[in-house]
């Protein structure tokens, strides 16, 4: 019961701190963990990113949305300094991030998944999760000859993988590689191979991709459960439904640049959002209701159609 | 035909000097290709500069034995510097390419005229091994039973060799049962997610090249010492590849799969040529001359790594499920 408790205190924190913001991009949060000013990535003549000003909230859910295409990815890559951006500063806790190498950021405590999960397939789930510790004594060349300096490190580092693993339901798998493993798997197998990083901010692109529904849920827990131990959760999903029901705040993202933000259940009545997000295709479904209320729209009309054409 | 002498010779190739030394390069790539993932075509440089390194210092400089030693480690060391700092952030093809064009480089350079005093031309040097063999506690004559007789000499070159092979080893078992080794399995399978963990990629993608440089440039020393010379065109790219055939033979990221590829490479190859020239001498096969079964049995490696590639990808001790991953 006790953790029920502190699960509804850490979301409602979280809300509170949402609570009376404005729905500008780029509004000021309470407590921010990561705060970014005029990120631009050019690819030729092509502006992939350009943001002026966003703010994370520390011990939230957010999520980024936006058409394909918006700059999601190229934003999450420049942040964890997997591309270098052109322009711009982003702090993470106060420490300026431009330029610092990717391994650097993670051991800063920002860590990201991979839209194309990337685990690694010929070494075994267990082996996958010990690379994930930090500041290992047996990563140096010298110490690594002399099992001494680091067994002692090696078996805290199990114990704690082995608690994740249990904790995602792959304690079975322990010893098979992770080639082996399906796609929802490898995708909760990288979601807490970045947990062994002891992350502060755990940035997880698209975690939904491919994975089948049965799945869905059990990863969903995981991203809250995220929340719940303390951690801030910045999140790129297409899938709106899950959008709406894990996320805290939304920050929405079109042709690179964040267009508005706000709550996850009016994000989407937002105009900028409708006229920006959707575009063209205004009609088109944005989630599975929505889709089969169309169908039936669509099969009504048919129907009277038919109706007439018999009358005639 | 002499089935005794093909049969002796043949059985001494699975001890041999070639054996060793393409042991030690086979381990060295091991290290780079098999565990790492790089793809360094130019472990025949890496031979060369440590041979030529002893060479040089003993003989031009006239510096004493391990000295030559040293510098023919630092030189390896070196060289693996030189080509990882501007490639090693690349994709890894381009290692690949750079690496073989290094290694040509290196054996032109060893072999051209303008250097001649120093590295000696297409001749290349002779006469430093002295120092190595006053070391020799075998008093003269011969050692052995069996077919398994050799002179002082070689047996002093055959149990250094074969030290260096055995402690080559034990330095990759232990460093890949290590936190180290993980990581570098962990480039192999992908580099971006190992940096998303915090590892320094670079840095660790430059130590293996130096460690499996260092350890290939010890089969450039035993070729040194057990021939008493070093030339230029020894250290051509054939090298390297008879030494991917031996690694993939034996079967990559394994320990002991260099050893074992060696052993079967050298054995198969000196097997191939007594029967082949054998049978030419008494006449059974008639559309050869007994010069061109020296080149015939290359040919016969050539096909015999296709084969291998083709339905044996993991080696005699690769493990089949790490390559039935990659086949899906």
């Amino acid at each position: 019961m006790h953790a029920e408790t502190t699960a509804t205190d850490r979301k409602a924190a979280a809300l509170a701190a949402f609570k009376d913001l404005d729905r500008d991009p780029g509004v000021a949060k309470p407590d921010p963990i990561l705060v970014v000013d005029g990120v631009v990535r050019r690819f030729g003549g092509l502006t992939a990113v350009d943001v002026d000003h966003v703010e994370v909230q520390r011990g939230s859910i957010t999520a980024l949305i936006g058409p394909n295409g918006a700059g999601k990815t190229t934003f999450f890559n420049q942040l964890t300094g997997f591309d270098t951006a052109d322009a711009g500063q982003w702090t993470f806790n106060g420490r300026n991030m431009h330029g610092v190498p990717p391994h650097k950021v993670a051991r800063a405590g920002m860590v990201r998944t991979f839209q194309l999960t990337k685990a690694l397939s010929k070494l075994t789930v267990i082996e996958n999760m010990r690379l994930g510790a930090q500041a290992q004594k047996g990563e140096s060349f010298w110490r690594a000859l002399v099992p001494g300096f680091w067994r002692d490190q090696e078996a805290e580092i199990t114990e704690r993988a082995e608690e994740l693993l249990v904790r995602f339901k792959l304690d079975k798998k322990r010893d098979d590689f992770a080639g082996s493993l399906s796609g929802g798997q490898r995708k909760l197998l990288e979601m807490a191979r970045a947990l062994m990083v002891q992350p502060e901010l755990v940035m997880l692109d698209e975690p939904m991709a491919g994975v089948n529904p049965a799945l869905t849920q059990s990863l969903l827990g995981h991203v809250k459960d995220l929340r719940e131990q303390g951690m801030t959760v910045l999140f790129v999903e297409h899938d709106m439904d899950m959008v709406r029901d894990i996320s805290d705040w939304v920050i929405v993202m079109a042709q690179g640049a964040v267009i508005s933000e706000g709550p996850p259940d009016t994000i989407m009545s937002d105009p900028r959002v409708i006229d920006a997000y959707l575009g063209a295709h205004h009609d088109a479904p944005l989630s599975e209701s929505e889709l089969e209320k169309q169908l039936h729209e669509a099969e009504a009309a048919l129907e009277e159609e038919i109706v007439e054409e018999t009358q005639k | 035909m002499d089935w005794n002498t093909i049969i002796s010779t043949t059985v001494k190739a699975a001890i041999g000097v070639e054996t060793v030394l393409y042991a030690l390069a086979a381990i060295g790539l091991n290290v780079h290709f098999g565990y790492t993932g790089l793809l360094n075509f130019g472990q025949a440089a890496f031979m060369a500069v440590a041979g030529y390194g002893l060479a040089v210092t003993v003989t031009v400089l006239g510096l004493p034995f391990w000295a030559g030693i040293v510098v023919g480690l630092l030189a390896a060391a070196l060289l693996a510097l030189l080509l990882g700092i501007p490639t090693l952030r690349l994709r890894a093809d381009y290692l690949a390419i750079v690496t073989i064009a290094a290694a040509e480089i290196i054996r032109l350079i060893f072999r051209s005229v303008a250097f001649k005093d120093v590295f000696g031309g297409s001749d290349g040097r002779r006469g430093f091994s002295d120092g190595f063999y006053a070391l020799n506690p075998f008093p003269a004559g011969e050692y052995g039973f069996g077919w398994f007789t050799f002179n002082h000499r070689l047996l002093w070159v055959l149990l250094v060799g074969w030290v260096l092979v055995g402690l080559s080893c034990l330095l990759v078992y232990m460093l890949m049962k290590s936190p180290w080794g993980r990581v570098l399995k962990a480039i192999r399978e992908d580099e971006d997610a190992v940096r998303s963990l915090g590892k320094n990629v670079f840095s660790y993608k430059m130590q293996s090249l130096v460690l499996g440089g260092v350890i290939g440039s010890l089969g450039g020393f035993v070729y040194g010492l057990a021939f008493a010379s070093v030339q230029p065109d020894i250290f051509g790219t054939e090298t390297t590849f008879f030494a991917y055939t031996i690694l993939i033979l034996g079967g990559a990221a394994r320990v002991f799969g260099p050893v074992v590829g060696s052993m079967i490479f050298w054995v198969l190859l000196v097997l191939v040529y007594g029967v082949l020239s054998g049978a030419v001498e008494a006449g059974y096969i008639t559309f050869m001359t007994s010069t061109q079964v020296g080149q015939f049995r290359f040919l016969l490696v050539g096909l015999g790594l296709i084969l291998l590639v083709v339905f044996r990808p993991q080696g005699i001790f690769g493990d089949k499920r790490e390559i039935a991953i990659d086949a899906r």
